[in-house]
């Protein structure tokens, strides 16, 4: 059997990349994953703002009372360095680039333009195979238009398409009017795919507290309708590769995915919850559905349930909160 | 003399690390204690150790903290015993410590140094700063004394003390003066290895290996000897002392041919033909040599002697570098000698002139000056020259203050001109706000980037929260040697605006002066928001003012309020000392240089606030008129006591160097109760109370450092008067059904911290964040807030006995006697003090060891110990660093004592007072409140009684009669002194039984001398002295403690559990024999935000880190003593550690390292964990015969409380 795909133009043994996560920061989970037989990997994003967050920390902390007292001119030692640049991470590139036979793809998330170029720049030296610029970026400004607020996304990919040589991927979250025109302007910006979507993390309120709190919950297989939905929609229609990502669980979702039209799933949940010997499991159960359902290749599976191959195309765009009440009582059809 | 062979390189550098590169460069072991102001020499070392910098010989000299001075002393004899080059550095006590080595080593005749920058040692008052009151208390050791008098000499003769100690055999002690040259930043020429390689001698660092003790050649080093032989044997080394002086000079030739940088054992320089001379060494020389010059210039023949080699006196070239034509000669010493006939130059030069030229000898006096860094002018030189050309002058006499109780004092010359350097600037700043930082820099700029020579000197208060700095800058064509501060600038800055409102900031601006202010006021507008005494120095010094709103520019470079960077391109544009572009971008290759390593957001931040700077600055068009509406505020209320209006005030306002004399305390006995007429507003947020929500919980009142959250129940009639802006509500609690309640904020005192906000409990449930007290602006509620305050102050404290004491909303209903410390916003010592001088504080006497709580508990102009309306309040005193726990145990047997022979008195006077007057003063407990108000005016009514008797042992009972009254011993200090330096005496006075209280504050580090480790710093912690993280675990004190089976010992922290804290020092304050609380304390140096210190204190408990316990020693064999008060590790350590920056920076910098010992700490937590649990459940009783002791104690204070 042909697992193989082609994503953002590498060669991928599997169409399992193990997405961003704790067990794509180490290098000993990371080779657990190769072995497991993912495609590729997808190191956890270089955060600029936690950068530059943790360069002011680090700064007010020494400037604090420093110089300010006569017995003490400063209260920490003077060290050489305190590593608060992308050192860590870029070596974290190197050394999976190094230990690992597949793809290694770097994930960025930056805040500034400047920052955005210059890190992806530093990612490619590194030796990442591929750069996935996770647009981390909630529209709460009213006074922001929908034109701006999508400029942003177009400009920011202008920006860095340019200044590397290595394919460059998006990672999107799903609030867009209109998915397809705003994929259309990220591809024509200069993306070699796209990765759908993004699970943002979703404040919580802290009923101890009353305090907001980041909250991070595992995905469920029930999340990936959404991506896949777009993923068949978009499939055809974007000159990009197309990366589903979010709710990955079980070999079924791998299977929906490259069906809807993705050339790779992500998954993260999963290997976290199961371990990286789960990317096996998944791939080799995908390979006995295959054999069953006949199909050869991940090639040939590719998008054959997509809006652009399905017998049903409107299936796709039906309004799900109809589908979902009816479904205890008759199909609806329109 | 030859053509320099070297190759100078330049370079900008304080006299410390100018002194410290050469002492690296040529020692393999390095043995360090901190103490000010010479611990940036260790702590440079043991940063370049960390580094892997290697010495002369390639090596990485081992560069080892010791527990103690003394003990560095020990571990330096001990490394040059056998052989290795060896090399201290010390300070004042510090140097005392060492003396018994120093004789040692001397008299065994082995190579050592010792860099010392001098500082005085402490008498009546301890002092940071410098004089020779620490050198000349070495002089007879039998080390040679080398005296440095800047910061370049200050290397250079480094290295002439390295080379001549190997090659004399005699330890060098060379000394410079503490902060005016360890601390100066001066632009010097630097020695290059190859230079210093050139002057030291190999075959004499061979030689002192060969005498190294060896198993392969054994000798016998350190006998005893008899009167048979001892005397002779002393005398044996002579020759070395002979021949000392020749050596000295001789490497300072070699050292002359190689560098073009000239010493002599005594310098001369002055008219040939000089008739008058002053004879001084160390820093002063700068300002001597300036008024020579400038006599001389105006006719006058005068010169002067600096003496450099200070022991063994050089007699010769003293006698042979004095002018034949000098008729009198002035000494001047920069120590204190009281009851000699002199003080110690003065001897030694009078002596040799007595002996070389016997009647011959010129008239020669002696003064004091500097002592304490006492400002020494060139105009107190001549005031000093002045005085020899008297028919009779003084002798001995005091330069630099006004003697008018003695009469000793010389007036200064102020017709002598004075300080000619091309530009100077002086520069008002805030500890925080980077400005000392930018001026070294600055300096740096100069003095390195262009041929300008520049100096920087600077000038700290002892506060720790808001301490003012002022920054004296020079720079000329010419090597700047004024070792003066600025009298007369042509640049003054005010880099807060604030400042304007109490501090004479233009006194030093000369005529026609540029003043630059940081000013929230724009250029048209800030005028009219002068003082008025502002606005007339202006006009009347023709003052050219520029303005620059550099808060806002650096806010909006993301710079929060450090603006530094802001007025640093400032200065260079007013100041034209070079091109501004040039400035610009030398300030920024400054950024990169200092910040780099910080990060590209931190240098690019930095950066921007530098572009945006000068376009943000502005000049003033300085109105012709005066037109303010306000004066400058006076430094302290009209209704404060006149020694504080007369004396102190004067401190406040920068004027204590004017006060003579007769106003200062004879013995440096001081009022407490001080700091409230001290008014900082420093806060820029304040607590603001909201009554509605509040649940009576006391949490924010008892975790307040500055005990500016004030709490008080009183009765609502009391509230007949207040204004609208006082707030109240009913109290809740049953026993004091009907009360109201306050939770009120000094908001003159309140730094800003947010540690009251961050604990409190109680929330609002309709505003997400809301609380019963929340930071908002000061701007909005000072003015409220004030007068709130004063009619909270006025509500009468309530009954103690009404409050159940030992909880925390009782503890903090009552009055604290430790109030508005200059302490650290957010410091985590000062809550401990403030409840214990709530419970306690009007009967104890508390020892104070030297370290920050001696600082923010003493050091003048005011106090925070406190008194009561009745006027009792906390004693209390420093005595030293190491001695404190002996200190205590002194004022206990004292007690004891007096107490002992108040009751003898007492009973013999049974037939005059009445049996029952007598055993009621005798029996009565006294172990509350109630019991000891009621001993109280047993003992008032018993002085009244004595008073009407007239018999001798009545007088004698009436002084002792005080004594009746239970008082207690608190010995307060923090862990390098309990752990380290003071440990020994720790140990004995726990081991004496005596009934003492010892609390340490223990913030795991050396807090006030800049964070260096300490044996309670933890594993796997970053810390000064240990660089690449403590590899050892912290000692635990506690189980020490424990061992002795008698000895009362809790570990509490305030923060993670405020009851049990109230707890402990209820039971440590009733248990009759030793007791001992280790309080963990939140410091600046963990670096952690001070404003959730409290709450962070959680986690140091809930990860094992910081397990809380009491131990209640019993006679009951059946007890446990031990009890363990928190739960088993929940948490990992790492989560706790990493959240702090002394473990997370070796996580940044070396995770291995971190990694691996973190683990060890995980380790050790398990392991101590379960050995506690273990010893929880050992039953145990105290040893029999100190329970009997204690059980007679105990009688005597029978109903102690609970």
């Amino acid at each position: 059997m042909d697992l193989s795909t082609r994503y953002l133009g590498l060669a991928l043994r599997s169409p399992v990349v193990a997405s961003c996560g704790p067990l794509t920061g180490r290098l000993d989970t990371l080779a657990e994953l190769d072995d497991a037989g993912v495609g590729a990997v997808v190191l956890p994003s270089l955060f600029e703002e936690q950068l530059t967050h943790e360069q002011l920390e680090i700064d007010a902390m020494l400037s604090q009372s420093a110089e300010g007292f006569g017995e003490a001119m400063s209260f920490f030692p003077d060290l050489s360095d305190y590593n608060t640049g992308p050192d860590r991470y870029l070596d974290l590139v190197a050394d999976a680039k190094e230990r690992l036979s597949c793809p290694v793809i770097a994930s960025l998330n930056g805040t500034t333009e400047g920052g955005w170029v210059r890190y992806a720049k530093l990612l490619e030296e590194a030796g990442a195979d591929a750069i996935e610029l996770n647009v981390y970026l909630v529209a709460a400004d009213a006074e922001a238009t929908t034109e701006e607020v999508e400029a942003r996304y177009t400009d920011l990919v202008a920006a860095v398409r340019p200044e590397i040589a290595v394919p460059l991927s998006v990672k999107v979250g799903a609030q867009f009017t209109s998915i397809p025109a705003s994929m259309q302007r990220i591809v024509a910006a200069g993306a070699d795919g796209l990765v759908l979507f993004n699970r943002f993390y979703q404040p919580d309120i802290d009923l101890e507290t009353l305090e907001v709190t980041p909250n991070l919950v595992l995905s469920t297989s029930e999340e990936m309708r959404l991506p896949m939905r777009w993923i068949a929609i978009l499939y055809g229609r974007v000159q990009a590769s197309l990366a589903l990502t979010s709710g990955v669980h079980t070999s079924e979702d791998l299977a929906k995915a490259l069906l809807a039209g993705a050339d790779v799933a992500m998954t993260t949940s999963a290997v976290l919850k199961h371990g990286a010997a789960h990317v096996g499991v998944l791939l080799r159960e995908l390979e006995h559905w295959m054999a069953e359902e006949e199909y050869e290749s991940v090639t040939q599976l590719k998008g054959s349930v997509s809006q652009e191959a399905t017998a049903d195309p409107a299936a796709f765009e039906r309004a799900n909160y109809i589908e979902t009440l009816s479904s205890y009582t008759t199909p609806f059809r329109t | 003399m030859a053509a320099p062979t070297t190759t100078t390189t330049r370079a900008t550098i304080d006299g410390n690390e100018a002194a410290a590169r050469v002492a690296y460069a040529l020692s393999e072991v390095a043995a360090i204690y901190p103490i000010t102001p010479s611990s940036p020499m260790g702590e440079l070392c043991d940063a370049w150790m960390a580094q892997g910098r290697p010495n002369l010989w390639g090596a990485v000299p081992d560069v080892v903290e010791m527990q103690s001075e003394a003990g560095a002393a020990g571990a330096l004899h001990g490394a040059v015993q056998k052989g290795a080059l060896g090399v201290s550095f010390t300070a004042s006590q510090g140097l005392l410590l060492k003396i018994p080595n120093m004789y040692k080593i001397a008299g065994e005749l082995t190579p050592a140094v010792i860099h010392v920058a001098a500082r005085t040692v402490a008498t009546h008052a301890l002092s940071i700063f410098g004089d020779h009151s620490d050198v000349m208390a070495c002089r007879q050791t039998g080390w040679a004394l080398l005296a440095s008098s800047s910061v370049q000499e200050a290397q250079d003769l480094a290295l002439i003390t390295h080379a001549a100690t190997l090659e004399s055999r005699v330890p060098f002690l060379h000394f410079f003066d503490g902060f005016r040259t360890s601390h100066e930043v001066n632009t010097i020429d630097l020695l290059s290895d190859e230079d210093i390689a050139a002057i030291v001698d190999d075959e004499a660092v061979q030689a002192h290996r060969s005498r190294a003790l060896t198993p392969e050649s054994p000798v016998l080093r350190g006998t005893a000897q008899n009167p048979d032989v001892f005397f002779q044997a002393r005398e044996a080394c002579n020759p070395f002392y002979e021949a000392l002086p020749g050596i000295v000079g001789e490497v300072m030739d070699r050292f002359a041919e190689r560098t073009g940088r000239r010493y002599s054992l005594v310098d001369y320089h002055g008219a040939a033909d000089a008739e008058r001379v002053v004879v001084l060494m160390g820093s002063g020389v700068g300002a001597a040599r300036e008024a020579v010059d400038a006599l001389n210039a105006r006719g006058e023949k005068v010169g002067m002697l600096t003496v450099r080699l200070y022991r063994p006196f050089p007699a010769e070239a003293l006698v042979a570098a004095l002018p034949d034509t000098v008729r009198g000669v002035a000494v001047l010493d920069r120590t204190k000698e009281p009851g000699a006939p002199g003080e110690p130059l003065y001897l030694d030069v009078v002596n040799v002139l007595a002996q070389r030229l016997g009647p011959a000898m010129p008239r020669v006096i002696g003064g004091r000056y500097g002592l304490s860094s006492k400002e020494f002018t060139p105009r107190m030189v001549g005031g000093v020259f002045a005085e020899l050309d008297a028919d009779v002058p003084r002798n001995p006499f005091t330069v630099g203050i006004r003697d008018d109780v003695s009469h000793l004092s010389l007036d200064r010359d102020d017709t002598l001109e004075q300080d000619s350097v091309k530009v100077r600037a002086v520069f008002y700043g805030l500890g925080s706000d980077g400005t000392v930082g930018a001026n070294k820099n600055s300096v740096k700029i100069v003095g390195q980037g262009t041929d300008l020579q520049a100096q920087g000197f600077f000038e700290y208060d002892s506060r720790k929260a808001g301490a003012v700095t002022v920054s004296h800058l020079r720079f000329d064509e010419e090597p700047i040697d004024s070792t003066y501060l600025i009298e007369e600038a042509d640049l003054v800055a005010c880099h807060q605006f604030g400042f304007l409102e109490r501090t004479d900031v233009l006194a030093k601006a000369k005529h026609g002066a540029t003043f630059l202010l940081n000013s929230p006021f724009g250029a048209d507008e800030v005028w009219d928001h002068l003082p008025e005494e502002i606005q007339q120095t202006i006009i009347e010094r023709e003052l050219d003012v520029h303005v620059i709103d550099a808060v806002a520019v650096a806010r909006a470079a993301g710079m929060g309020g450090r603006i530094n960077t802001v007025m640093q391109p400032c200065f260079f544009a007013l100041a034209d000392l070079l091109p501004v572009d040039d400035a610009i971008r030398r300030i920024k290759d400054t950024i990169e240089e200092t910040y780099g390593k910080r990060g590209r957001t931190v240098v690019e931040r930095n950066v921007a606030a530098v572009d945006a700077a000068l376009e943000a600055l502005h000049r003033v068009e300085v109105p012709a008129e005066i037109s303010s509406d306000h004066r400058r505020l006076p430094p302290v209320p009209d209704h404060a006591p006149d020694f504080v209006q007369r004396v102190l005030g004067r401190i406040i306002a920068g004027e204590g160097d004017l006060l003579p004399v007769s106003a200062l305390p004879v013995d440096g006995t001081f009022p407490t109760g001080t700091s409230k007429y001290e008014k900082r507003s420093l806060a820029l947020d304040l607590p603001i109370w909201d009554e509605e929500l509040c649940i009576d919980c006391g949490k924010c009142a008892i975790v307040c450092p500055h005990a500016a959250i004030r709490m008080k129940i009183f009765d609502p009639a009391e509230l007949e008067g207040a204004p609208p802006e006082f707030k109240s509500k009913d109290y809740k609690a049953r026993d004091l059904r009907g009360h109201k309640l306050t939770i009120q904020v000094a908001p003159d005192d309140c730094t800003g911290c947010n540690i009251c906000v961050d604990v409190c409990p109680a929330k609002s449930k309709e505003v997400s964040g809301h609380k019963a007290i929340n930071m908002e602006p000061a701007e909005e509620h000072r003015e409220a807030e004030r007068k709130a305050f004063d009619f909270f102050l006025d509500i009468p404290e309530i009954d103690r006995e009404q409050l159940k004491l030992a909880t925390v909303k009782g503890s903090q209903a009552l009055e604290p006697l430790f109030e508005f410390s200059s302490a650290c916003s957010g410091c985590g010592e000062t809550p401990y003090l403030k409840l214990l001088s709530q419970l306690y504080g009007d009967r104890i006497v508390v020892a104070n060891a030297t370290g920050c709580s001696s600082i923010y508990g003493g050091n003048l102009p005011v106090t925070p110990w406190s008194t009561n309306a009745e006027g009792r309040g906390p004693a209390w005193s420093n005595s030293l660093f190491e001695d404190n726990a002996e200190f205590g145990f002194g004022m206990r047997v004292a007690l004891d004592a007096q107490a002992d022979a108040a009751k003898t008195l007492l009973r013999s006077l049974a037939g005059e007072l009445g049996d029952d007057v007598v055993d009621e003063l005798l029996e009565a407990p006294q172990g509350t409140d109630d019991e000891i108000s009621a001993q109280r005016e047993r003992v008032a009514a018993l002085k009244g009684r004595l008073a009407d008797l007239d018999d001798p042992r009545a007088d004698r009972l009436a002084t002792l009669a005080d004594d009746l009254v239970e008082q207690s011993v608190w010995i307060i200090g923090g862990d390098g002194w309990a752990y380290d330096i003071g440990f020994g005496g720790l140990d004995h006075v726990l081991a004496s039984g005596r009934n003492v209280n010892m609390l340490v504050l223990d913030t795991e580090v050396y807090s006030n001398t800049g964070g260096q480790s300490s044996k309670a710093t933890p594993l796997a912690a970053s810390a000064k002295f240990a660089t690449s993280g403590k590899a050892t675990p912290k000692k635990d004190m506690g189980m020490i403690a424990m061992a002795y089976g008698h000895v009362y010992v809790a570990q509490v922290a305030i923060g993670a559990n405020d009851m049990h804290t109230v707890r402990a020092f209820t039971e440590a304050q009733a248990w009759p024999g030793p007791s001992l609380i280790i309080a963990y304390s939140t410091c600046i140096a963990h670096g952690i935000d001070m404003g959730t210190s409290m709450t962070h204190q959680k986690d140091a408990v809930s990860s094992g880190y910081w397990p809380l316990f009491r131990y209640h020693p019993d006679d009951d064999a059946d007890t446990t003593p031990l009890r363990l008060d928190s739960k088993a590790p929940t948490i990992p350590v790492r989560d706790f550690a990493l959240s702090e920056a002394r473990f997370a920076m070796l996580q940044r910098t070396d995770p291995e390292t971190s990694d691996r010992l973190l683990a060890m700490a995980q380790a050790n937590i398990d392991e101590r964990w379960r050995l506690y649990e273990q010893m929880a459940e050992v039953k145990r009783k105290m040893p029999a015969e100190l329970a009997e002791e204690l059980a007679e104690d105990d009688d005597a204070a029978t109903g102690q409380e609970a």
